[in-house]
């Protein structure tokens, strides 16, 4: 029996040493997929494939040492192009879409003999932070199946938490790994922006877009952030830096380790709740030596307005090549080039998308240029500046992740601003570059995962990691997995 | 009656002959099958990214760096949005606030008038794929083998002031870019392309007139017919009392004439921004000092030299710069014959020049080697063989390049009578026969020895040198 709140690293010592076979573990994997089939999490399964590869890995595990890795399962966020499977980004203009080529990320875990099981559910595009806005139908949270799970990458958050991979792949362009970990209750992480290659996964927000894991626990991200992390020349906007690796030094927590709190995130719209969780997760580190200084990030409410500027600006024209020309839906009813193209994207696209991409073509527009777009980088250049004032105080700064807990299916559907503040304390990260993580804190006193948000300096991912090791050593939040009601 | 003035900018767009794309690994090379050399980041196919080729950024710097223009250290790639079936990622990378190169000139020269035209700016952008609409009946068919070909958009100051002083800046910058190996100068291919921003106004006036944009014009000949009928155009619109409407017009060459594509309404809103994709373009000082030192000698500086320093005429020297080639050749052909450039230009730009143009051929592929030609020419400076022994030669060289020079002349007889005893015996037989006109120039009239000489020489059925027969008549006639 292998439990469903098992560690990456604990299924790994058990391939290793043989106690398993991969077969087994996938079959696994499979069984409960299927048993949480309700949660919507996968747009597309590849069990055919994933169990000819896994008893291709046992096979080779009795001929060589592999590596680490070799023979988890895995899913990943149906944004990253896998080669011979659908990629449809939860969208119906892809929804016939079968990339040629893998993601750089896709390849670098295929090559650690990691199995990918399927591709995870998400808003469309990676643009909501519910999983409600999918060509494919909304995920439902496994602590709670009337509740959102995040978004968007809400199908890899929900799939993870329910055991049904150890480990599986998000992008996060304004909150969209943190937030989901934090409402399912796993641990998530968003590298700093260029530690992992873009080539492959498919462009929200050019600038913000950062691929990234969801795992149960710190140490687990560790190997994950080490297999995935690297300059990939295919990628313009990816580091030239060695990789973190974060697994060595995950035990070396740091001698001294101050906390910044910024006072902003403590303000009017966090429930109490999950204020109280998180100060009780403050006090767990001050009582493991950390010492708390009180922060302000004066330009933290801009960070909500500045996102939703550049953010579309940027989808706008990365959204432009789906046309109906070259591949993916194609409007039927077409009548000229116009009629097409029109036809083509507004059927194709969902009105969420369709909201975004008006709203980028608005502010990139002759006369409203300067205004929006022009004036949003002036205000990411301050929230970048809050940050390396703060870090000249602190070594990581925490906060809560989301300023509530998850949420009905359909209750902010029609209030996108609502939604638009579930990323109220992540979306500035996005905007800095930064590293940041979300790991369970606790849980409110109907059950639901509240995410303490941890955000370190620019390349500092082994820091952020270990110190998150650390909580979790002391603390079992993470342990904790849902139980599937029969 | 008002004196009218035109007024033309010129935004020309260069292929740069790159091997690979400006933002892919797909080669560049003109003329495959459609959609073959498109690779997945030409197809735009989701999640894929650019990565910047330096060898087009390494050419658009050669380019500033020739016509003395500033290369900005930092240049911002942009995207350009609008939607078109051959524009695959719906946008097109291009530079627009901060482009590589700013400024520079080049020289215009009209009827002897050298004329200066300024340069705004030259930008990096990747080329669409074509559309292609008259190969089926009932659909639009898309090649995107040129989506993403390097190009280069330089764009003048409205310093042109004529229909043919536009051609003549299309064909320096033609002549410059060749010359600097950034562009194959194919126009059929389209590796050169003309956008020529015209108004007119009255003499005088300082205010531009309303311009018109003409697209496309993509010949020297277009441009200048084009542009023509243009100033035209307009001055009789405005001379019957109209107004010119800012709009983008096209060339009809069939009926000569220009007209209306879209107005200024229909012009669309790009939306230009940064592309996020790409980091700021750098390019370092050293690089730049690296580009200089490699920098060819330019076609003016050439030009200049071939004057001054081998004292050629100036037609002769600009005939030789024309193009690259030419002018290597050139050089190659005078080591074998360094005392008279002269002589060498007039082979190469007389009688070499005619059979490269009965043949169609370039001078790349000239039948003759640049070596051979300066053999050639030594023969007849040093008179091993007549100018017309020469001409013989070339055409047989021609015929049959496998044969050398010397087997040549042996073989045709070329070689100039040298032998002086057998000579004077001709001289002595010709002034026998001709006691008249030996009598006269004894008599003080030097102009008939041109007749005792043309005997000579007839009577050696060419062969005698006939520097050497003068000399000898000279001598034995006493004069």
């Amino acid at each position: 029996m292998i439990p469903s709140s098992s560690e990456l690293v604990q299924l790994s010592q058990a391939l290793q040493s043989e106690d398993i076979s991969s077969l087994e573990l996938c079959e696994e994997s499979f069984r409960r997929i299927n048993e949480w089939s309700e949660l919507n999490a996968f747009i597309s399964l590849d069990q055919e494939g994933a169990l000819e590869c896994a008893e291709r890995i046992d096979r080779e595990r009795t001929k060589a040492k592999l590596d680490p890795l070799a023979g988890i399962p895995l899913a990943h966020k149906d944004l990253f192009c896998t080669k011979g499977l659908l990629t449809t980004c939860g969208s119906k203009i892809l929804s016939n879409f079968v990339a040629p080529y893998d993601a750089t990320l896709v390849s670098r875990l295929k090559e650690k003999n990691t199995i990918l099981l399927g591709k995870t559910n998400m808003d469309e595009f990676a643009m909501g932070s519910s999983s409600e806005h999918s060509f494919y139908n909304p995920v439902r949270n496994p602590w709670d199946t009337t509740l959102v799970p995040g978004g968007s990458s809400g199908g890899s958050a929900a799939a993870v938490a329910a055991g049904l991979v150890p480990a599986a792949t998000g992008t996060d362009t304004g909150g969209s790994i943190r937030q989901p970990a934090a409402l399912c209750g796993i641990t998530g992480v968003k590298p700093s922006y260029g530690r992992v290659s873009r080539f492959g996964m498919v462009a929200f927000a050019s600038s913000l877009d950062q691929a990234g894991i969801f795992t149960r626990s710190a140490k687990d991200a560790a190997m994950m952030l080490d297999a995935i992390c690297g300059f990939d020349p295919r990628d313009s906007t990816s580091l030239e830096v060695d990789p973190p690796n974060c697994m060595r030094g995950i035990e070396d927590s740091p001698q001294e380790l101050t906390i910044g709190v910024p006072e902003e995130y403590f303000a009017q719209g966090l429930d109490p709740a999950v204020g109280e969780i998180i100060q009780a997760a403050l006090s767990e580190f001050e009582s493991l030596g950390a010492r708390l200084i009180s922060l302000r990030m004066p330009n933290s409410k801009s960070a909500i307005p500045c996102y939703y500027v550049i953010a579309p600006a940027e989808a706008s024209s990365n959204l432009s090549r789906f046309d109906g020309v070259r591949y993916g839906y194609r409007s039927d009813s077409e009548h000229d080039l116009r009629e097409m193209y029109k036809k083509t994207r507004s059927e194709g696209f969902g009105s969420e998308v369709q909201r975004r991409i008006m709203t980028g073509t608005y502010v990139l527009s002759h006369g409203y240029y300067d205004a929006y777009y022009l004036k949003a980088q002036k205000v990411r250049r301050l929230i970048f500046e809050d940050y390396s004032r703060a870090f000249e105080k602190c070594d990581l700064i925490m906060g809560p992740t989301t300023p509530t807990t998850a949420f009905k299916i359909g209750a902010k559907m029609d209030d996108p601003v609502l939604m638009y503040l579930n990323d109220i304390y992540t979306a500035a990260v996005n905007l800095a570059g930064l590293p940041a993580m979300s790991i369970p804190a606790g849980f409110d006193k109907t059950g639901l995962p509240v995410g303490l948000h941890m955000v370190a300096p620019y390349l500092q991912e082994a820091k952020l990691l270990s110190v998150a090791h650390l909580f979790q050593q002391h603390t079992d939040f993470h342990l904790k997995a849902p139980v599937k009601e029969s | 009656m008002t004196q009218w003035e035109s007024v033309i900018g010129l935004e020309v767009h260069i292929q740069l002959q790159s091997k690979s794309k400006i933002f892919s690994g797909a080669s560049t090379q003109f003329g495959s099958d459609p959609n073959v050399q498109a690779c997945l980041i030409d197809v735009a196919l989701p999640g894929v990214l650019p990565v910047c080729n330096f060898e087009a950024v390494r050419m658009a710097v050669v380019f500033g760096l020739a016509v003395g223009a500033k290369i900005n250290r930092r240049s911002i790639f942009e995207r350009k949005n609008y939607f078109y079936p051959d524009l695959p990622k719906g946008y097109q990378i291009s530079q627009y606030e901060i482009p590589i190169v700013s400024g520079g000139s080049i020289e215009t020269e009209v009827d002897g008038e050298v004329r200066v035209v300024g340069l705004t700016r030259a930008h990096l952008e990747e080329d669409a794929g074509k559309s292609l609409h008259d190969q089926f009946s009932d659909a639009t068919g898309i090649d995107l083998n040129r989506a993403g070909t390097p190009l280069l958009e330089i764009v003048s100051e409205p310093d042109i002031r004529s229909a043919a002083q536009a051609a003549d800046y299309m064909r320096k910058l033609h002549s410059l870019v060749t010359y600097l190996g950034i562009c194959d100068g194919n126009m059929q291919e389209g590796s050169l392309r003309c956008d020529a921003n015209v108004s007119v106004r009255p003499i005088g006036q300082k205010k531009l007139g309303t311009r018109t944009e003409l697209k496309n014009i993509n010949s020297f000949r277009f441009v200048e017919k084009g542009i023509e009928v243009e100033i035209d155009r307009q001055i009789e619109v405005l001379e019957s009392g109209g107004k010119i409407v800012q709009e983008t017009r096209l060339y009809d060459s069939k009926r000569n004439i220009t007209r209306s594509m879209r107005g200024k309404e229909d012009a669309q809103d790009y939306r230009y921004f940064p592309d996020p994709d790409l980091p700021p373009l750098v390019v370092s000082d050293d690089f730049i000092r690296e580009v200089q030192r490699e920098l060819p000698e330019l076609p003016n500086e050439r030009k200049n030299r071939f004057e001054n320093e081998l004292g050629l005429t100036t037609a002769d020297a600009v005939q030789l710069t024309q193009s690259r080639e030419v002018a290597d050749y050139f050089e190659v052909a005078l080591r074998q014959s360094p005392d008279n450039a002269k002589g060498v230009a007039n082979w190469i730009n007389v009688e070499l020049a005619s059979y490269l143009n009965k043949s169609g051929l370039n001078i790349q592929n000239s039948k003759v080697s640049a070596e051979t030609l300066g053999e050639l020419v030594a023969k007849v400076s040093d008179g091993t063989i007549s100018g017309a022994g020469g001409k013989t030669l070339l055409q047989e060289l021609w015929d049959d390049p496998r044969q050398s020079v010397d087997a040549i002349i042996e073989a045709k007889g070329l070689r100039q009578m040298d032998d002086s005893a057998e000579l004077e015996k001709l001289v002595e037989q010709v002034m026998a026969e001709n006691p008249d006109q030996t009598q006269k120039i004894q008599d003080g009239n030097h102009k008939v020895l041109g007749f005792l000489v043309g005997q000579v020489m007839k009577l050696s059925e060419g062969q005698a040198n006939p520097k050497s027969v003068s000399d000898l008549l000279k001598h034995k006639l006493g004069i």
